[in-house]
């Protein structure tokens, strides 16, 4: 007979395994002393986002991170679209190591999911095949002059704001609770399948139940939304997002982490990686336009945020100041939700408040 | 060429492919199966029982070229394939050997090669503002139009270092970083094989009557767009 105690005891093993994943796959972070690389994406889609993550760990943080003028694109989205060999993409990282080891570093942090599955992917490769690293110093030698030591800590940017979550807290002015009702907010985390899926023992929490982005949750007062295709791609696809013809394959990715997320009325989505923040912000706009279909309340989106824009609202950081007017869905409903005390008229302002003017309206979701 | 003997040469292809058993566990988490006409148990399966005529068939189609690289199928496998790379493998083969042309899909890899391969030499990242308008990338949105038009002041209130020297946010990286990059695409073969990207596809622009050139020229519109 299954008793109410059996009952108990069964959802305290599942916690239990859950908190066991959590603990076996902790990682290895740096305390300090950090050579940042860059993003294709998130440069590009969310310009204000890597300046503010430099400023979290420099001036909130304390922390020493190095910006160098000379780094370059890791190459893993032509590489992952098949128009690079691999050996390009292992000198490309090669490189970056040797600007590392030049600037005097040992810790490379990197501000993409896609980048951090290329770096751990090239390191795995090389444990594996030590011929292949030997091959590699040698081009990287012969093309560039350039010889590198192999970073003693490697981590995603996330891994740092997951890190120093605590410290984050003390310092914030919000947390991750309604104002409004004074529940915590329902928060969708969006891991992005290169930071664990390819090596589930280099991410927090591994594969199975991702910690990254959840415990910035935890700490900072919101509650996990658990859907059913909580893991599934965004739908990036690399050559079939890039490609007009084929994005359809995109698409249809999003539309069905945003039909399973719906019942569960979230509000927030936060992602770790850049492309999937870009893709499950625009293509919610998409659906508006082509099906009518919204997924926030009264006909606005869902806000997607990236881990350290959250950081930056709670820290206190002026919304339009960190590029949160740049998201398509717009984000006034989380910062009345939080709390935040915004002013509207600044939004679409330039430098030094200069008048640029509204954007367009799209014809469906609404926007502010 | 003995592509077989190639293939199994080739680093991906070693780390990819152990013994499949055909269980469908990577079809089962796989996007690009849920989504498009593309099962990645049978590819493994048609390239573990593969000989040289029928790897021939394979380099041709346009299957190879529907997985979209998210390597959910690494974590799953239980007999530790990863399919992913075993199409890394396959597409590398197809363009090397000149096979890519014959399907429809890898036709599509001048456009890749014209978009972020190129991107990355002109400006040391895959992407590039400058490049993205929303006639080419609608989703963008409105939002994107808007911060186009207004770059300069938008990005310098937002502390980019847009399209000047140092360091920072889109900012233009130096001759010397692109250099470098250059000879690296040089020695490791990214410049051999776009090289026979745009050769390959020059012969085939010409046999179906489209007029090639280069950059975003009749052949590149109708690949990304159809
Ligand atoms: S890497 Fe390719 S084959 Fe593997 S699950 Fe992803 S889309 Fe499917
Ligand atoms: S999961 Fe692995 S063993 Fe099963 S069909 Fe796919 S490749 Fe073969």
């Amino acid at each position: 007979m299954i008793t109410s105690k059996h009952y108990i005891m069964n959802n305290s093993i599942k916690e239990n395994n859950r908190n066991k994943s959590w603990e076996t796959y902790q990682k290895d972070i740096a305390d300090d002393n950090y050579y940042f690389a860059r993003s294709c994406i998130r440069q590009n889609f969310f310009p204000a986002a890597e300046e503010l993550f430099l400023k979290i760990i420099s001036k909130e943080l304390g922390k020493d991170i190095f910006d160098d003028e000379r780094q370059t694109t890791c190459t893993g989205i032509a590489y992952h679209s098949g128009v690079i060999p691999f050996e390009t993409t292992m000198t490309v990282v090669a490189r970056q190591f040797a600007l590392m080891t030049e600037a005097g570093y040992e810790n490379f942090v990197c501000s993409c999911v896609t980048s951090f599955g290329i770096y751990t992917e090239v390191l795995e490769t090389w444990k594996h095949n030590p011929s292949k690293e030997q091959e590699i110093r040698e081009s990287l030698k012969r093309a560039t002059g350039k010889t590198f030591q192999i970073p003693k800590n490697l981590v995603h940017t996330s891994d740092l704001i997951y890190k120093f979550r605590e410290e984050i807290l003390s310092k914030s002015k919000f947390r991750l609770l309604n104002k409004l009702n004074g529940e915590p907010l329902r928060i969708v985390d969006h891991i992005g399948c290169h930071y664990a899926k390819i090596f589930p023992d280099k991410g927090i929490g591994g594969a199975e139940f991702p910690y990254v982005l959840a415990g910035m949750i935890d700490s900072w007062g919101g509650s996990q939304v658990d859907y059913p295709e909580r893991r599934h791609c965004c739908g990036f696809g690399f050559r079939q997002y890039l490609l007009k013809s084929n994005r359809g394959y995109s698409i249809s990715n999003s539309k069905i982490k945003f039909d399973s997320m719906a019942p569960y009325k979230p509000d927030l989505i936060i992602a770790n990686c850049p492309g999937c923040t870009f893709f499950l912000d625009r293509w919610q706009y998409v659906i508006a336009e082509m099906e009518g279909k919204t997924y926030g309340e009264n006909g606005y989106g869902i806000p997607v945020l990236t881990y350290e824009e959250l950081a930056g609202l709670l820290l206190g950081y002026n919304p339009w100041d960190i590029g949160l007017q740049l998201h398509q869905v717009s984000v006034e409903s989380l910062l009345d939700k939080l709390g935040v005390n915004y002013n509207p008229l600044e939004k679409y302002k330039g430098l030094n408040g200069e008048d640029l003017g509204k954007p367009e309206m799209p014809n469906v979701l609404k926007c502010y | 060429m003995n592509l077989l003997k190639k293939l199994k040469e080739d680093i991906r292809f070693i780390e990819g492919l152990n013994a499949c058993i055909n269980c469908g566990t990577c079809t089962a988490v796989c996007p690009a199966a849920s989504v498009s006409d593309y099962d990645p148990r049978i590819m493994i399966d048609s390239v573990q029982k593969a000989n040289e005529f029928s790897i021939i068939e394979i380099l041709m189609s346009n299957t190879i070229w529907y997985c979209g690289e998210c390597l959910s199928c690494k974590t799953r496998c239980p007999r530790g394939n990863t399919p992913g790379y075993v199409i890394q493998a396959l597409r590398a083969l197809s363009i090397d050997s000149g096979l890519f042309i014959e399907s429809e899909q890898g036709q599509k890899q001048l456009a890749i090669k014209r978009t972020v391969g190129d991107h990355i030499l002109e400006y040391g990242y895959c992407v590039f503002i400058d490049e993205i308008d929303t006639e080419m990338y609608p989703e963008q949105g409105p939002i994107w139009d808007w911060l186009k038009e207004n770059k300069e002041s938008v990005l310098a209130r937002l502390g980019a270092n847009y399209n000047k020297a140092g360091s920072g946010t889109l900012r233009l990286t130096s001759e010397e970083s692109l250099n470098d990059l250059r000879a690296i695409f040089k020695e490791t073969g990214a410049n051999e094989r776009f090289r026979k990207i745009e050769e390959y596809s020059a012969l085939k622009a010409k046999e179906m009557g489209i007029s090639f050139t280069k950059g975003k020229d009749d052949y590149f519109k109708t690949l990304y767009n159809e």
